[in-house]
């Protein structure tokens, strides 16, 4: 069984198909997210250690996190911003942003999978100009629906910075693009398959690997 | 979906529920946006095939096709080998060999849509065929009522005036009735066409009888070209029979909106009064036209070609 009970630590290569976060696994990775979300943008406004304070001052350290928006990618990176965003305000008492960003529009394999029914784009008052902005996703897999994302927030406005977050990051980029947070990270084989269920989808929260060829 | 959109029963219930629930994210996500603009259909050439004359219609899908990035090509038969008495066919097959996409097609002959779909390998998208349909209408339609009255299933909706010529009401009443919407027809005997007994709507003679049961009136245009044909006396007696003034709006039900799919003939179908009112929804229509043809669009071109 891939099953941990420290979701921090990686499963050895060659997953066995099963489950690999329980319940449980998921709510502690959700925290320990929204804790290093706080660490990054809390102290240096997630730009970088050389970056300017933006705390400036303030002395409790959470100005930066007023700047954050944690954009969801549909469908399962909706809810899992949400989360994220009512974990940092049960951490630190600062309400985050919280927006979606439907993708669909901006993919390139339309041609290859056809078209899909679309999800809904909402971002919050005020738009993402110069705000700090986090995508977040449930699995970071080729990086190109990040890609699409990245298109479409180009076209919604000009965040001062955008950094990834991911529940589970299983390897096998295509596209020179990484995650800055990673709840875990799965190597798996091409051939597996990794599934985020959320409550808020599919009724149960936990993370599956099986043996069902690609997405 | 099927791979053309001829007519309005081209679409079933889930696939006309899915073009407008496409048009509303697409509403949503360009709402306040400074680019207006979708990746969507790079490299798709979408052709406006135009033989009949069209200002709402013809811009309308333009600008869908450009806000979804596809090379737009505009053809009208004025001024194009049309007068030179090229066919129809001709002109298709000759789109065909320039690698059209989709082509959306307005014509005063009814059925000319059917004829090119066989004849091209793109999606073909019915924009008016003579008197026989105007999908595209009738969705918009669909989607600002939904919009506004939050549901289409057993909405009462009152269509008034020259059913006989109308492509409009042809199209409102099948995509309606597949929505779950209850049609009424008001119009002199006249101006209904042979077997619309068949048809999947009431119909009815007296407009003041019909409007308190309305949640939506749709006003057709009466079509000055045909005013002298003896469908009826005079413009002024339709006019006080047929036509929507303030007194028959204060029938209508608080939440009831009137609609018109333009252009107007102000004084004529519709008092201008009655066309500024909050109760209109006649520009909502002309914005609502371009996101739901990018709907169409996306979901006709946006995957792969069959």
């Amino acid at each position: 069984m891939a099953r941990s009970s420290d979701p921090a630590r990686s499963t050895p290569p060659g997953s066995t198909p099963g489950t690999l976060l329980s319940p449980a696994d998921v709510a502690r990775v959700v925290d320990r997210m929204a804790h290093q979300l706080i660490e990054r943008y809390a102290r240096a406004g997630g730009v970088g250690d050389d970056d300017v304070d933006p705390g400036g001052g303030r002395g409790d350290g959470t100005a930066g996190l007023s700047d954050l928006v944690l954009v969801g990618i549909p469908t399962r990176g909706a809810p899992l911003a949400r989360r994220l965003a009512a974990r940092i305000e049960a951490f630190t008492g600062v309400a985050v942003d919280v927006g979606t960003a439907d993708i669909t529009l901006y993919r390139d394999d339309l041609r290859l999978r056809g078209v899909r029914a679309l999800e809904p784009t909402v971002l919050p008052d005020g738009g993402i100009d110069d705000r700090l902005v986090v995508l977040v996703d449930d699995v970071l897999f080729s990086g190109r629906s990040v890609r699409a994302a990245l298109d479409a927030l180009r076209d919604l406005g000009r965040p001062r910075s955008v950094q990834l977050a991911v529940l589970v990051d299983r390897g096998h980029r295509e596209l020179p693009i990484r995650a800055d947070f990673v709840g875990k990270n799965v190597p798996t084989s091409r051939a597996q398959q990794v599934r985020v269920h959320l409550t808020e989808v599919d009724g149960v929260d936990e993370v599956l690997v099986t043996e069902e060829g690609n997405r | 979906m099927k791979r053309h959109l001829l007519e309005a029963a081209d679409l079933d219930r889930d696939d006309a529920t899915l073009v407008l629930d496409t048009a509303a994210q697409i509403d949503q996500a360009l709402a306040g946006r400074e680019v207006k603009k979708l990746p969507t259909l790079r490299g798709r050439t979408v052709v406006n095939l135009f033989y009949e004359d069209s200002t709402r219609t013809r811009i309308s899908f333009e600008l869908a096709a450009k806000r979804l990035s596809a090379d737009v090509i505009n053809f009208s038969a004025k001024g194009s080998s049309v007068s030179k008495g090229e066919s129809l066919k001709d002109t298709a097959l000759t789109l065909e060999a320039m690698g059209a996409d989709g082509v959306v097609v307005r014509h005063s002959a009814s059925g000319a849509p059917h004829r090119l779909a066989h004849w091209v390998r793109g999606s073909v998208v019915n924009a008016g065929d003579g008197t026989h349909e105007h999908p595209t209408q009738a969705l918009l339609d669909a989607y600002t009522i939904r919009q506004r009255l939050g549901r289409l299933d057993g909405v009462r909706v009152t269509i008034v005036g020259d059913v006989l010529h109308s492509r409009v009401a042809r199209s409102n009443v099948g995509l309606l009735h597949t929505l779950g919407a209850q049609v009424t027809l008001v119009a002199p005997p006249t101006l209904l066409p042979v077997g619309v007994g068949s048809w999947p709507a009431e119909v009815g003679y007296d407009l003041d009888a019909a409007l308190p049961k309305s949640d939506v009136v749709m006003m057709l245009r009466v079509q000055a070209e045909r005013m002298n044909a003896s469908f009826f006396p005079s413009a002024r007696e339709y006019s006080r029979r047929y036509g929507l003034d303030a007194r028959r709006m204060a029938a209508l039900p608080d939440e009831a909106i009137v609609m018109h799919p333009g252009p107007m003939n102000r004084g004529m179908e519709i008092a201008a009064e009655v066309a500024d009112s909050v109760r209109s929804t006649i520009v909502e229509q002309v914005a609502n036209g371009v996101s739901t043809r990018m709907a169409v669009l996306y979901l006709l071109l946006g995957g792969s070609p069959q």
